[in-house]
């Protein structure tokens, strides 16, 4: 869900309040936005409101809450597990990002070309799209079990085979099993960007004598900004928010070595019953990746929503 | 370098070998995964999930749907079913309110929902908990639909507006002319050219329900009211030994999505390049 979420951007700017032309008639008034809308702010705006307001309570989920002052906060200030798993992920959305770009640009541009075999291919490459976190991470656990999954079989590529056991092939797998999930969807991205390169850009290059090569660098990669930027909040957002991956693989451990600041959250509020500290850490989620988002936005230039068909 | 052929002419040997290598990384996993469940317990605990099976067998996706697994799919099938009603009653008449309403009302309401998309679903968990216990739908599947069809909203009301605005100002003012009223220029001219539109949020919200582990996992705990991501967690818990099992009841979970995946590519692909892509 996360994934799929933070593209304002994109959608507001052909939109204009008034339109011209067209009689007033038979036009729907604002009772026609009214359910939904009510629906909507009672279930998502106000509980982003509610979080706020939670965080400076204690509240163990029976009776009624009660107010804390800043009591959570500064909890949190001197928690060290708070403090690595923000570092953690940190590490764990940059590893995405690096992992995922790569190969969403280069499969979403070959996508976007017009093979014969691609059709079948692409309908292959989105199954992981279709399926739950949970069947994903069930699925992988399974797979990388150190007793009975393919870790025992091949121990001249796995050591010792308890990828689980240590942090770094820990961390390892979450990034993997990441990747696996959303490279589809990214790949969706780039590939409808690529389509929309005009082809008499290629044409010219081509021209000009440049290989494929140099079209790629000199061509595609520059006109797929957009769809960069678009994918790389989506991968921010998305990676600090993780949770069910990191509560079905690796249960934040060993120890403490994966648990990642949205899984610290789930296991504060739901595990330990403290909501009130949940809530601040949920709050620090919310804030930090609206930042990164808006840093992103205001330091790619998005925000001016500059066409990539200038001076065509 | 992976510029499809039409540029150069010639095919893309590169893309067309990182095409292949992704393609494994992909179909591989899928391919142990069904391996595995046709195989008996200790043939698995022998000889794991690369080999395969010693003496096929469909047991395991018998005792799948026999031990529980069956109720939890009625579950999920029940919360998909009230989440696409939900979706289908509230975010139609909001996209045409989007799309053809002047009030300034209606251009706040778009940019709420807009917002709505950047809200991530993990960071209000506590308090909709909060919210869904103190209405008393702790533990009812009520409580599960509700925030569920909510943070389908954004996308959904994102698909529609884009696929109304596609029909043209002409046809609105015929409607007019006639002296249509709101309600029915909505009904025979709206809902009928839409009908895509329709189908994509169906498909998409339909997804999301059926994969939905978030909000099952904070608001029920009772066998009554579990749905399948959950009961597919509790049975890596509770029986972490039965692989093949548990590795059934995973495809078993992925069954009807594949399906409808085959019959409406189209649609689901359309709805998740609406969200990431243009």
């Amino acid at each position: 869900m996360a994934q799929l979420t933070a593209t304002a951007p994109s959608v507001t700017a052909p939109r204009r309040v008034r339109r011209p032309g067209g009689p007033n008639v038979g036009r729907p008034g604002i009772g026609w936005a009214l359910p939904a809308t009510a629906f909507f702010a009672a279930f998502a705006v106000a509980p982003l409101v509610l979080v706020a307001v939670l965080s400076m309570t204690t509240w163990s989920g029976l009776g009624p809450p009660q107010y804390a002052g800043f009591a959570n906060w500064r909890t949190l200030l001197h928690d060290p597990v708070m403090r690595t798993s923000i570092w953690l992920s940190l590490v764990l959305t940059a590893l995405g990002v690096v992992a995922q770009t790569p190969l969403s640009v280069l499969i979403g541009v070959w996508a976007a070309g017009p093979q014969r075999n691609r059709a079948v291919l692409s309908a292959v490459y989105f199954v992981p799209l279709l399926l739950s976190s949970a069947a994903i991470s069930v699925l992988w656990r399974a797979l990388l079990d150190p007793n009975f999954g393919v870790p025992a079989q091949m121990q001249w590529l796995f050591g010792d085979g308890n990828l689980f056991g240590h942090r770094s092939t820990a961390i390892a797998v979450l990034v993997f099993v990441s990747t696996w999930q959303f490279t589809p969807f990214h790949t969706l991205i780039y590939q409808g960007a690529a389509r929309n390169i005009p082809q008499v850009l290629y044409d010219a290059a081509r021209i000009d004598g440049a290989g494929r090569v140099r079209q790629f660098f000199s061509i595609t990669l520059p006109q797929l900004k957009n769809a960069f930027i678009t994918s790389v909040i989506l991968m921010v957002v998305g990676g600090l928010t993780t949770f069910d991956t990191v509560l079905i693989l690796t249960q934040g451990g060993p120890g403490t070595d994966t648990t990642i600041t949205a899984y610290y959250m789930y296991e504060k509020a739901f595990k330990g019953f403290d909501f009130g500290t949940g809530s601040a850490i949920a709050l620090v989620l919310v804030v930090a990746s609206t930042l990164i988002s808006l840093v992103l936005v205001r330091a790619t230039g998005y925000d001016k929503m500059r066409s990539e068909l200038e001076g065509l | 370098m992976s510029q499809g052929s039409a540029t150069t002419g010639r095919p893309n040997y590169a893309a067309g070998a990182a095409a292949t290598l992704w393609l494994l990384v992909v179909a591989l996993p899928l391919w142990v995964l069904i391996n595995a469940t046709l195989k008996t317990r200790p043939d698995y605990t022998d000889s794991g999930p690369l080999a395969p099976p010693s003496h096929p067998t469909l047991q395991n996706y018998t005792d799948a749907v026999t031990s529980g697994f069956g109720r939890y799919l009625l579950n999920t099938l029940l919360v998909t079913g009230a989440v696409v009603g939900i979706v289908l009653v509230l975010v139609p008449p909001l996209a045409y309110a989007i799309v053809r309403g002047r009030s300034r009302a209606t251009s706040t309401v778009f940019r709420v929902v807009l917002l709505g998309l950047a809200i991530p679903a993990q960071a209000v968990v506590v308090p909709v908990f909060y919210v869904i216990s103190s209405a008393g739908l702790y533990d009812n599947l009520l409580g599960v639909i509700l925030p569920t069809a909510a943070f389908a909203l954004p996308v959904c009301t994102l698909v529609l507006s884009g696929a109304m605005r596609d029909i043209t100002t002409d046809l609105y003012e015929a409607m007019a002319v006639d002296g249509a009223s709101a309600a029915r220029t909505f009904a025979q001219l709206v809902l009928p050219l839409s009908r895509g539109g329709l189908s994509t949020i169906v498909v998409f919200s339909a997804l999301q329900a059926w994969n939905g582990f978030l909000f099952p996992l904070i608001l029920t705990q009772s066998e009554s009211t579990k749905v399948a991501t959950l009961g597919l967690y509790n049975f890596q818990t509770q029986y972490g030994i039965n692989v093949p099992g548990l590795l059934a009841a995973v495809v078993v979970s992925m069954i009807p999505v594949l399906i409808v995946y085959l019959f409406a590519r189209r649609a689901l692909i359309q709805g998740l390049m609406g969200v990431g892509g243009k």
